[in-house]
C-alpha cells in the first residue's frame, strides 16, 4: 500500500539520505532505527507528506502521493515529537478537536481516554499532567482515528512499562487488522514480525 | 432534522471553539495589545498637550496609528504557540483545506483583538477629545480596518513562524501592506470631523478588506507550508 521508490532528501544542499526504497503492505510494521541525526524524523515526515522528497516518489495505494493528498491524509495519522497537545486545554478538549480534523472516530473520546489510563483526568488542564500522561493523551488518538497508516515518531517517550506493553498490543492489533505502522524508537520492542530499517548518517540505508 | 454535518464544517467549528477557549484561558496575553492601546491614549494628552482643540486635530491619526501598532503586536502570536507544540503540523496534515482553517484562526484573532479594540475606541475618543462627528466613522473604519490588518498580519506571521525572533522581520514584511489601511482609516475619521461624508474612504477600506479576505487565506496557507518545510 505504501511504497517508496529511490527517494532522496537533502536539506540545505546536504543529503540526509538517498536511494531509499521500501514497500509496505497491509499488516506490516516498520521500525526505523539509527543514531541521532540519521534522518529518522525526516523520513517519517516524508512518509507523512509533510515534506516532499528531492528525488524519487512515494506511492499510496499505487498512486503518487501528490495526486491524492486529501485521500491520503484521511487515511494517515502522524504523531510527531510535539503531538499538538495544548497545555491550557483538558485531555477531552484536546482530543475532541484533534479528532474533528480527520475522519469520524471509532470510539468516543472518553472511552479512548479511559483505555490509555486517564479516566478521571478528562477535565483537568493538560499542563498539570506529567510528561507521560500528556504523551498518553496524544496516543489516545490511535484509538480514535480510523486511519490505516500510523506514523509514530518516538511514541514510547516518557511512557511507563505498562503503557509500553499496552501500546505494543495496540500496534499489533492494528497490524493484524490490515493496518500499517511506521515508528521510530530506541527501545527494544516486543513486536513479533516487525521489520527493521537502519538509517546511517549521510549514507545509504 | 438537520442535515449531517460536513467534515469541513465540523473541523472549522471545532477550531473556532478551540481558539476561543484558548483565548479566554490566556486572557492576560490577549489583553496586552488593548492595554497598550489605552496606555498610549492616556499618555498623549500628558506628553503633547491637554488642550482639547490641539488634541482634536491629532485624534483621528493618533487613534489609527495606535490601532495599527497594537494589531502588529498581536499578529506575531497568531501561529507561534501552535507551531511550538506541533498543532500547526497537525493542521497542515489534516485532510481539510488549510485555507479554511487559516480563515477560522484569523477570525478568532480578530474577535479577540480587533473587535475589542473597536469597542474600546469611543473611550479613547473621549480621552483625545475627538469631535462628536468622528465617533461613528471611527468605529466603522476600525471594524473594517482591523479585520483587514488581521488578515494581512497572518501572511507575515505565517512566513516568519519558524524563524527564531521573527518579530522584527514580521514588522518589515507587513508594514508596507498596512499603510493603505492606515491612510484610508485615518482619512475616514478626519473627513467626518471636517464635516464631509466619510463614505469614500470607508468604501475603500471595505474594498481592502474584501481583497485581503480573498487573498490572505491562500497566501497564509502557502506560507505555512513553506515555513514547515524547513
Amino acid at each position: 500500500m505504501l511504497e517508496c521508490r529511490e527517494i532522496a532528501y537533502e536539506r540545505d544542499y546536504v543529503p540526509v539520505f538517498s536511494g531509499l526504497s521500501l514497500s509496505l503492505s497491509g499488516g506490516d510494521m516498520l521500525q526505523v532505527s539509527g543514531p541521532n541525526g540519521a534522518g529518522k524524523t525526516t523520513l517519517l515526515r516524508l512518509l507523512a507528506s509533510s515534506l516532499t522528497p528531492s528525488e524519487g516518489e512515494i506511492l499510496w495505494r499505487g498512486i503518487p502521493l501528490g495526486q491524492r493528498l486529501g485521500e491520503f491524509r484521511n487515511d494517515m495519522l502522524y504523531l510527531g515529537h510535539q503531538p499538538g497537545i495544548k497545555g491550557a486545554l483538558s485531555p477531552r478538549e484536546n482530543l475532541a478537536w484533534l479528532e474533528s480534523l480527520g475522519a469520524p472516530g471509532r470510539e468516543t473520546v472518553d472511552a479512548a481516554l479511559a483505555a490509555v489510563g486517564l479516566a478521571g483526568l478528562e477535565d483537568v488542564p493538560c499542563h498539570t499532567l506529567s510528561a507521560g500522561q500528556q504523551r498518553r493523551v496524544a496516543l489516545a488518538r490511535l484509538r480514535l482515528s480510523p486511519a490505516a497508516l500510523w506514523i509514530l515518531d518516538e511514541p514510547f517517550t516518557a511512557i511507563d512499562r505498562d503503557g509500553v506493553a499496552a501500546l505494543e498490543a495496540l500496534i499489533l492489533e492494528h497490524a493484524r487488522q490490515g493496518g500499517i505502522v511506521v515508528l521510530t524508537t530506541h527501545q527494544a520492542l516486543g513486536l513479533p514480525g516487525v521489520r527493521l530499517l537502519a538509517l546511517e548518517p549521510h549514507g545509504r540505508a | 432534522m438537520a442535515a449531517p454535518e460536513l467534515p469541513v464544517t465540523k473541523a472549522v467549528r471545532a477550531l473556532l471553539a478551540r481558539d476561543l477557549t484558548l483565548a479566554i484561558r490566556h486572557r492576560g496575553e490577549m489583553a496586552n495589545p488593548l492595554i497598550f492601546f489605552v496606555m498610549v491614549a492616556t499618555l498623549v494628552p500628558l506628553g503633547v498637550t491637554p488642550e482639547a482643540r490641539e488634541l482634536a486635530r491629532l485624534a483621528p491619526g493618533m487613534i489609527w496609528v495606535m490601532a495599527l501598532l497594537s494589531s502588529l503586536l498581536s499578529a506575531e502570536t497568531l501561529f507561534l504557540s501552535d507551531h511550538r507544540d506541533g498543532t500547526l503540523e497537525q493542521l497542515v496534515l489534516s485532510p481539510q483545506p488549510l485555507w479554511l482553517l487559516v480563515l477560522a484562526k484569523v477570525l478568532v484573532h480578530w474577535l479577540v483583538t480587533g473587535l475589542p479594540l473597536t469597542l474600546l475606541s469611543p473611550l479613547l475618543g473621549v480621552m483625545l477629545s475627538l469631535p462628536a462627528a468622528g465617533y461613528g466613522p471611527m468605529m466603522a473604519s476600525l471594524a473594517l480596518g482591523t479585520a483587514a490588518l488581521s488578515l494581512i498580519g497572518a501572511i507575515g506571521a505565517a512566513l516568519t513562524v519558524a524563524i527564531p525572533r521573527g518579530g522584527l522581520l514580521l514588522s518589515l514584511i507587513v508594514m508596507p501592506l498596512y499603510m493603505p489601511v492606515l491612510i484610508f482609516g485615518a482619512s475616514a475619521v478626519q473627513q467626518a470631523v471636517d464635516g464631509m461624508a466619510p463614505s469614500g474612504p470607508l468604501a475603500v477600506l471595505g474594498a481592502l478588506l474584501a481583497f485581503s479576505c480573498l487573498m490572505s487565506p491562500f497566501a497564509t496557507a502557502g506560507a505555512l507550508r513553506v515555513s514547515l518545510h524547513g
